[in-house]
């Protein structure tokens, strides 16, 4: 049985767009993945699912509970951490746990459980203010508050943003441990490279779901001829490319450029021509699609 | 229960670690009394004054005499020409002068009587009529006395000042600073911690929890009442021990229609707290459009009388406007509780709207 079924979700603001026409469905004990920008609607549509705001047309089903009609059960049942720092800044960490817990009519003893291998990172610094941890340990915090009353989905909007990246690795291992409990996962994200930890993910742009699929289908999904460029003048490059014939588009890559090549794209050409301009160390290869790619790719057509 | 508990103690500890709220909610009631009590009194208490007399001779020492040895005034100077009162006036020496005719004492006995003119410095109106009256008091006592001995033979003018025989000013702060902290307490603070909430995102997680929002913001409600409470017994306490304003009428009466506009008062700040979504505008909705008609229009200032009909008529919809005429009745006055009826119930009329209009507008989502 699918833990989510969303059917047609339309969101606006007045003239703007936050989501148009999202459908999806996600199966129990899935780790489903929303990657994005910062803008395309993925909190919009965390909002909705969790009954927090109501969506202009379209209906969601969240365990087999309608958003609209059954907020009060369902709001039983869901685990939320929303994009922001969420936890009260002058509680303790243990005050905030334990404050969690009672709302939701529970207490940090009977789920511990669940949250053990979390808080155990958190427990030296359990007398400690909330608004004094570090961002790492704030998520830390925050995941526990939103799984102590054992959830059956957990939502997670950016949860890692803002986080060192040791932090980050160690939040997905959290993940990929509660996915195992049983608990039906939905992570946003803008990171790509995190896209590759989820079971299976959409990627969204301007409020609306591009393509839906496994990482690694989605990847191999990719058909354009992708290719790598890097010299030493890496400011002036990608201006440069661009204006290369033969070059359909081109966007920084961490620390390359990446650009797809049009028809009759002539490698050896462009290294004359860049050589010319004054470029030196010049790298030109072929490169294999990554998420981010794949993204740029469906986000231009 | 155990869920309204927890969010209780949430609010305690919320407001007992931020230091400024703690300062502002239990120590700014004793500011304000303490300020408007004494620095900012309408009191007259020993103001500056000066006796001009062509021909000084014992009566007029006698006067002069009588008026220093009150608690209002002292005589600082004394003048010999008209001329001279300008100058002490300007320069600021004195506030007001007594200015004697010639032949003070001889002319007493005549038909025509002798004259006597009170000059003063009227910059400050309100004041000014003060001194003018209670110089005026003394000098119509002393006058009496001399017709008691058989010396004089006059018309005296007897002014009296009902259930605020000496003027003290506290009389009437008490009960305008009552109704100030109060709503400042209730409504304000009630509605910031609340917008506090959805401005950090808290309220997000709190609403998808199985706990109804009118928990979160009745739980909200209940530590600023019990702090109002303690408020209104701070207040009681120093306005009976230190300004001396006695509680002339039923203590019962008087705590029963604070607790009323106390709740008159939550009730508005979580109507605010329903509307803004920023603390900013929770502040300025509360400072702007309760604050000022609250110390303008609520009579605590300027009588509610006075006022220009479309004054009077907004002030009708300032709560503090009632609580303070209430207060005024039940507690200086010492009126019975059926002398403030009117009040008492607007103010339970104005809570029941308040909360009425807070549950429709109480959301169960973000929007």
């Amino acid at each position: 049985m699918n833990a989510v079924t969303v059917e047609n979700i339309t969101k606006r603001y007045g003239d703007t767009v936050a989501l148009n026409g999202v459908s999806f469905e996600v199966g129990t004990g899935e780790l489903f993945g929303i990657i994005g920008p910062d803008g395309a609607g993925k909190t919009s549509l965390f909002r909705i699912i969790a009954t927090l705001i109501l969506a202009d047309s379209g209906t969601a089903n969240i365990l087999g509970f309608d958003v609209v009609q059954d907020y009060k059960e369902l709001r039983k049942r869901i685990g939320y951490m929303p994009g922001r720092f969420s936890l009260y800044q002058d509680l303790t960490v243990e005050e905030n746990l334990s404050f969690f817990a009672s709302v939701f009519g529970t207490t940090p003893e009977e789920n511990y459980h669940l949250v053990e291998g979390i808080y155990k990172f958190l427990e030296p610094f359990k007398k400690r203010r909330a608004g004094k941890l570090s961002g790492g340990m704030k998520q830390k915090l925050a995941l526990c508050c939103a799984l102590i009353h054992k959830p059956d989905i957990l939502y997670l909007d950016e949860p890692t943003t803002g986080v060192d990246p040791v932090s980050r690795k160690e939040f997905w291992e959290m993940l990929k441990q509660l996915q195992q409990e049983g608990i039906t996962i939905i992570v946003s994200t803008p990171y790509m490279d995190e896209a590759n930890l989820c079971d299976r993910i959409a990627l969204i742009k301007e409020g609306r779901f591009m393509q839906i699929d496994t990482p690694q289908r989605i990847r191999e999904g990719y058909s354009a001829p992708l290719w790598v460029v890097q010299t030493d003048r890496m400011h002036r490059l990608l201006g440069d490319v661009r204006a290369f014939g033969g070059v359909e588009y081109g966007y920084a890559f961490g620390e390359a450029h990446h650009f797809i090549a049009g028809e009759g794209f002539d490698p050896e050409g462009l290294k004359t021509y860049l050589r010319g301009l004054g470029h030196g160390n010049i790298v030109l290869h072929r490169g294999e699609a990554t998420i981010e790619d794949c993204y740029m790719l469906l986000a231009k057509q | 229960m155990t869920q309204f508990g927890a969010f209780i103690k949430k609010e305690f500890f919320h407001i007992l670690r931020d230091k400024r709220t703690v300062l502002i909610v239990l120590v700014m009631p004793v500011v304000m009394i303490i300020l408007f009590g004494f620095a900012l009194s309408t009191e007259v208490r020993n103001v500056d004054i000066a006796i001009l007399a062509p021909d000084p001779d014992r009566m007029i020492e006698q006067i002069a005499d009588r008026l220093d040895a009150s608690e209002y005034f002292t005589v600082k100077r004394w003048l010999n020409t008209p001329a001279e009162i300008d100058q002490a006036m300007k320069a600021g020496d004195v506030q007001m002068v007594i200015a004697f005719g010639q032949h003070f004492s001889g002319n007493l006995l005549t038909p025509d009587g002798s004259q006597m003119q009170l000059i003063v410095d009227a910059s400050d109106s309100n004041m000014a009529q003060s001194y003018a009256s209670y110089a005026g008091g003394i000098i119509s006592e002393f006058s009496r006395e001399l017709a008691a001995a058989g010396e004089e033979r006059g018309i005296e003018t007897q002014v009296q000042f009902l259930y605020n025989p000496q003027m003290k000013s506290a009389y009437n702060f008490v009960p305008g600073i009552m109704g100030l902290i109060m709503m400042l307490i209730c409504a304000m603070m009630t509605s910031i911690s609340i917008v506090r909430e959805k401005e950090m995102g808290t309220m997000e997680v709190l609403l998808v929890s199985p706990v109804r929002p009118i928990y979160i913001v009745v739980s909200k409600m209940v530590p600023y009442f019990v702090l109002s409470c303690i408020n209104l017994i701070t207040i009681l306490l120093l306005s009976v021990f230190v300004l001396q304003v006695p509680v002339a009428g039923s203590l019962a009466a008087f705590g029963l229609v604070s607790l009323i506009y106390i709740i008159t008062n939550l009730s508005l700040g979580l109507l605010i707290s329903t509307m803004a979504q920023q603390q900013v505008i929770a502040l300025m909705f509360s400072g702007l459009l309760l604050m000022v008609p609250a110390i303008v229009l609520s009579g605590m200032v300027f009588p509610v009388e006075s006022m220009p009909p479309v004054l009077q008529a907004i002030s009708c919809a300032v709560p503090p406007r009632w609580y303070i005429a209430a207060v005024r009745k039940l507690m200086i006055q010492g009126l019975p509780l059926i002398y403030a009826w009117k009040e008492t119930v607007i103010l339970i009329a104005m809570a029941v709207v308040l909360i009425a209009a807070s549950l429709k507008l109480l959301n169960n989502r973000l929007e």
